[in-house]
């Protein structure tokens, strides 16, 4: 039961969003409804080829279908297209900054907790790996894997880690001397307890503020890698593949690129600014 | 008599070789507060970790020994310490803020013992720290349960590590300078939470502080600690009516009295607590001592029988009075 004089004491727990935030947020909200709705927002199956209606310019309309970005070079659908590779851009994003922020963050806290020769083997891997070409080692992996969603996810987690590593270690060194860390292992906690209800508390915030500036990242890696051919393989619709085969026909069908372009642009343009906001809110410097 | 709760023997304790607590000696009986008292650096907090088990990575303990309850905590493996943490002995801090958690429910860090010694969890749990959230008296325990640090006062941390340690009914409370971050009040409240909590409880309190009030007000006995010994250990009311070591007279005579002249200089200690590795030969309190003579500079006083109860350090415990 809470009574009202504890609803009193408590002070509201969310601050107003500045409007500079508030149309990114709706930008980010509507990107993800529309990849998570794909089959019912799309006008076509992206798929679908209409050779008779190849390169046609946006407004275009056939057979009762209106093409409202135009078709690309095997006369599908621009805008189904969009909105269905902005499922690949979401997932591969979101899969590899899950995939990379719990590795890195794990490995982090464990070494700044243990210290001794666990950190100094973890954190010089952090400084190999972070010394490595991401987008090099990506070419190379994939290129031995086999180009496929899944490796580039693989990919993305395997060259990223370091980022969160370094975070989760830095803030962990400091809370680790925190007195009620200290006092919990007084009380007799083990190091499990200590880390995940004491610690991963206290430094999520640093960590969710490079998870979202991280995946604006891994939106354009995964455009990057689909635009040189190693990532989703066609005929599956990537706003990297899309811009990709667009730039052919830049000079006669300028749409095939440019929507794409644009789309990735927002995405990215409105997870950096979101981004900015939740360091502003959560970095513990800028407190 | 029983076997005390907790006995120390000539606990030796370095960091980097250098000792911090070279030989100390005392024990702690049921029920019974002793007070370790002494400046900064003289190795009060290092005592009290070395019998948590839990020195700081730089610290060693390089002898002695330690019995808690009839088990030596210096050789018992670390699975079985950490057992007996916060579950046979609890320790308190200073900074009562600091140690709560602020992203986790005060009544949450309360159950915590109990989680992790217990097993207990859910509505038992629950009504157990609520139950001791009233105990320590904090007022609508249901409410505070539900609330995080930044919502109670200095106090009521303070109230709430106590809980914190008491929920598990512990042997032995350890409690560091419970209430130097607290103002004169509130102290005055915390302090008399602990006796009353030891009285209804049994539980034996180790106080550390350097305030000689609070162990006026607190303590049963007294152990007076300077650079890592013990120079003075006596009942309470003994050693305030009479001491025989320097330091304790001395440590004494800078509490300002209601009955001094009005702005009169505060007596202080001339000098310094020499630091870590720098200690002189003999007495190590020779530098600062105004009884100090030939064997204060040539050798170490052992601690010997005080004339009525206690022990003291001092080649002229007889002639301690005579300092004014």
């Amino acid at each position: 039961m809470v009574s009202s004089s504890a609803a009193v004491a408590r002070p509201a727990k969310t601050r107003r969003l500045p409007w500079t935030v508030v149309p990114f947020l709706a930008i980010l909200a509507g990107l993800v409804l529309m990849a998570i709705f794909a089959p019912l927002v799309s006008p076509v199956d992206p798929n679908a080829q209409n050779l008779l209606a190849r390169l046609k310019a946006p407004g275009f309309s056939s057979r009762g279908i209106v093409y409202y970005l135009g078709t690309d070079e095997l006369g599908r659908d621009v805008l189904s297209r969009i909105i269905y590779g902005a499922r690949v851009s979401l997932l591969v994003a979101f899969a590899s900054v899950a995939l990379s922020g719990i590795f890195g963050s794990t490995l982090g806290m464990v070494a700044a907790f243990y210290r001794g020769w666990v950190e100094t083997v973890l954190m010089r891997l952090v400084d190999i790996v972070l010394s490595v070409p991401a987008i090099l080692l990506a070419i190379i992996t994939v290129a031995v894997l086999g180009p496929s969603l899944t490796n580039v996810v693989i990919v993305l987690a395997l060259t990223r880690w370091p980022r969160y590593a370094r975070v989760a270690y830095g803030q962990t060194l400091s809370v680790a001397n925190m007195p009620y860390v200290r006092l919990s292992r007084f009380m007799g906690a083990g190091w499990f307890r200590l880390l995940s209800r004491h610690i991963l508390p206290n430094i999520a915030g640093g960590l969710i503020v490079v998870a979202t500036l991280e995946f604006g990242l891994m939106v354009l890696f995964e455009a990057g890698l689909s635009f040189l051919g190693l990532g989703v393989q066609p005929p599956t619709s990537s706003w990297g593949a899309m811009l990709s085969t667009g730039r052919n026909y830049v000079g006669t069908a300028w749409w095939i690129a440019t929507f794409p372009g644009v789309a990735l642009f927002l995405l990215v343009l409105a997870i950096n600014l979101i981004g900015d906001h939740m360091r502003d809110r959560l970095d513990p410097r800028s407190r | 008599m029983t076997a005390p709760l907790l006995q120390v023997n000539d606990l030796r304790v370095t960091i980097g070789g250098n000792p911090v607590v070279d030989g100390v000696s005392f024990h702690v009986s049921q029920g019974e507060i002793l007070s370790l008292v002494g400046e900064s650096g003289c190795g009060k907090s290092m005592t009290a970790f070395s019998v948590m088990g839990l020195l700081p990575k730089v610290a060693r303990v390089a002898g002695g020994s330690i019995n808690l309850g009839g088990k030596n905590m210096l050789t018992l493996p670390e699975r079985e310490r950490r057992r007996m943490r916060g579950n046979e002995f609890a320790m308190i801090f200073q900074e009562p803020v600091a140690s709560l958690n602020p992203l986790m429910k005060i009544g949450h860090q309360i159950e915590e013992s109990l989680v992790v010694h217990r097993g207990l969890n859910g509505k038992s749990a629950r009504k157990a720290a609520i139950a001791m959230l009233e105990e320590v008296g904090i007022p609508e325990p249901e409410i505070r349960f539900g609330q995080y640090p930044f919502e109670l006062s200095g106090g009521m941390c303070q109230r709430a590590m106590i809980a914190m340690a008491l929920i598990c009914q512990p042997r032995l409370l350890i409690a560091d300078e419970p209430t130097t971050a607290l103002d004169v009040t509130i102290q005055a409240q915390i302090l008399e939470l602990m006796k009353r909590l030891r009285d209804e409880t049994g539980t034996a309190i180790l106080l550390i502080t350097h305030d000689m009030g609070v162990v006026a007000d607190m303590a049963d006995r007294v152990a007076v600690m300077y650079a890592g010994r013990v120079v003075e250990e006596a009942p309470v009311d003994a050693l305030f009516a009479r001491q025989e070591h320097p330091y304790t007279r001395l440590l004494l005579s800078t509490i300002p009295r209601l009955d001094d002249e009005p702005k009169s200089i505060l007596p202080t200690i001339e000098g310094l607590v020499p630091d870590i590795g720098q200690w002189p030969v003999g007495c190590r309190f020779n530098p600062r001592c105004p009884l100090a003579d030939k064997p204060c500079l040539e050798s170490q006083p052992p601690l010997a029988a005080r004339s009525d109860q206690g022990n003291a350090a001092c080649w002229h415990a007889d002639r301690v009075g005579e300092i004014a």
